[in-house]
């Protein structure tokens, strides 16, 4: 498919990428292009310039802190998240990046492209909630960072706004939780028509879910077992959409089972 | 800042394919598919989707297994671009090759050098993979004829 007419740049520096961002309502961060390609080839937009991180070497970084927090840069891709050492620190996030589709779109699609797409099906979304990440945002005027529960604001839509950059992805220590993620797929690996991430810990259980609403809705429930974990779905009073691959009343069933599934394997993972 | 860094509608990329090296002046929205078929003639690549579903376009990048209808043509500048014309020496097919044909791995051919691509990427990676390693390294293929079956059996032969 021949794109419409787009201007290219490949920055050097992040202060350079957020300049061009900046200075161009039209312009774009192309990381992947996972994403990103497929929508200009569909026209749904069209933006006037890609700025292409690839050559930012400071946003590939995944570093262990000795406290055990997690800083990945948003242009790790899932391959380099199911193979990095320090990541396996937090098992779960390579666990996840391998149910993404396939080898070719894991080699080039990234954590940052994943979230800053808010697309309501994706994978990380949910499990950046559960885990409580916060995210580190670069613009003109500097640098801020904000909760998971502030960074996913709709369909398509997040913290992040026109001419800034997603330069950080900060997830807490995970000493003493433990993780887990289930979906039923459209097909092995497949887009998920609902999942659920979950993480049991010392300070309570958190289950976020995906697909059911514009973005993850997060669930605390009081315990981890099976029927409490339901009763506290249900509470959320889900309004999930209807397609050819599920029914709203489906996927509501759905939201109860995986968020029960997810929540059992957390906490079996902690004992 | 440099050139590179001045967003612009087109610009001149120093592209090695299968070994040769190339100097073009590609527009920015040249997806690297278009670029490999319509600029340099090497139609071997497929385009069966054009959505990063079929990786009938699988090409190996710097040695990373790609969709080159999800990457444009500017993307691959300063990189080394293997598809399926640089497999075989002059007309010798290499041992992947010859097993596809042995084990009636392709029915129509139209996925084949997608399929034969993403193989040599998972081989070089793992030499010996299990089943489901050939399984998953062959995921992002699609087939319309074979029923997979024979693709399958033609890696594994390959890797024994
Ligand atoms: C066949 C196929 C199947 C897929 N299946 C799944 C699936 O099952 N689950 C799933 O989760 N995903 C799936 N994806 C999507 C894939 O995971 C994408 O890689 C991901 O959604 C986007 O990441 P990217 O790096 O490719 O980003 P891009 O496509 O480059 O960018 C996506 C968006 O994020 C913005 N952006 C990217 N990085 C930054 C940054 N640092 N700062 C600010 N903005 C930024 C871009 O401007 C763009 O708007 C699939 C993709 C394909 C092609
Ligand atoms: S044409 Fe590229 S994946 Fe189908
Ligand atoms: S042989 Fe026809 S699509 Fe695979």
């Amino acid at each position: 498919m021949l794109l419409r007419e787009v201007e290219y740049a490949r920055p050097a520096s992040v202060a350079d990428a957020v300049r061009l961002l900046a200075a161009d309502d039209g312009a774009r961060a192309l990381a992947g292009g996972q994403t990103l390609l497929n929508v200009m080839k569909a026209r749904a937009a069209s933006p006037d310039a890609l700025i292409d991180l690839a050559d930012l070497e400071e946003l590939r970084g995944i570093e262990l802190g000795a406290d055990g927090t997690l800083e990945l840069g948003p242009m790790v891709t899932y391959t380099q998240l199911m193979e990095s050492a320090e990541a396996r620190a937090r098992p779960i996030l390579g666990q996840v990046a391998a149910q993404i589709a396939d080898v070719q779109v894991r080699n080039r699609g990234t954590l940052g492209g994943n979230v800053c797409s808010s697309d309501p099906t994706n994978h990380f979304p949910p499990l950046m909630v559960a885990l409580g990440a916060s995210f580190t945002i670069r613009g003109a005027d500097g640098e801020r960072t904000v909760s998971a529960a502030d960074f996913f604001l709709g369909v398509y839509m997040t913290a992040v706004s026109p001419g800034e950059l997603l330069t950080k992805i900060t997830i807490p220590s995970g000493a003493g939780a433990s993780d887990a993620f289930e979906t039923v797929p459209i097909g092995r690996d497949g887009t998920c028509i609902v999942n659920a991430a979950a993480t049991v810990s010392g300070s309570g259980t958190r289950v976020a879910i995906g697909c059911v609403d514009a973005v993850p809705v997060l669930v605390e429930p009081s315990s981890s077992e099976p029927d409490v974990v339901k009763e506290a779905v249900r509470a959320a009073q889900l309004d999930p959409p209807s397609d050819v691959h599920a029914s709203a009343d489906y996927r509501r069933h759905l939201a109860e089972v995986l968020a029960a599934r997810a929540v059992e394997r957390a906490a079996k993972g902690r004992s | 800042m440099e050139a590179s860094a001045t967003p612009a509608t087109s610009r001149t990329i120093t592209v090695e394919v299968n070994g040769e090296s190339y100097e073009r002046e590609v527009d920015a929205r040249k997806l690297l598919i278009h670029f490999l078929r319509d600029d340099l003639d090497l139609t071997g690549s497929h385009i069966g989707c054009d959505t990063g579903n079929c990786g009938a376009c699988s090409v190996i990048v710097d040695g990373t297994l790609v969709k080159s209808c999800m990457m444009l043509a500017v993307q691959a500048d300063g990189s080394s671009v293997e598809t399926v014309e640089g497999l075989a020496n002059e007309d010798e097919l290499v041992p992947l090759q010859q097993a596809f044909s042995d084990h009636h791995a392709l029915q129509c051919g139209y996925c084949t050098p997608g399929m034969l691509m993403s193989a040599t990427a998972l081989l070089r990676e793992n030499p010996h993979p299990s089943e489901l390693e050939i399984k998953k390294g062959l995921q992002g293929n699609i087939c319309r004829c074979t029923g997979y079956w024979n693709i399958f059996e033609a890696v594994k032969a390959a890797s024994e």
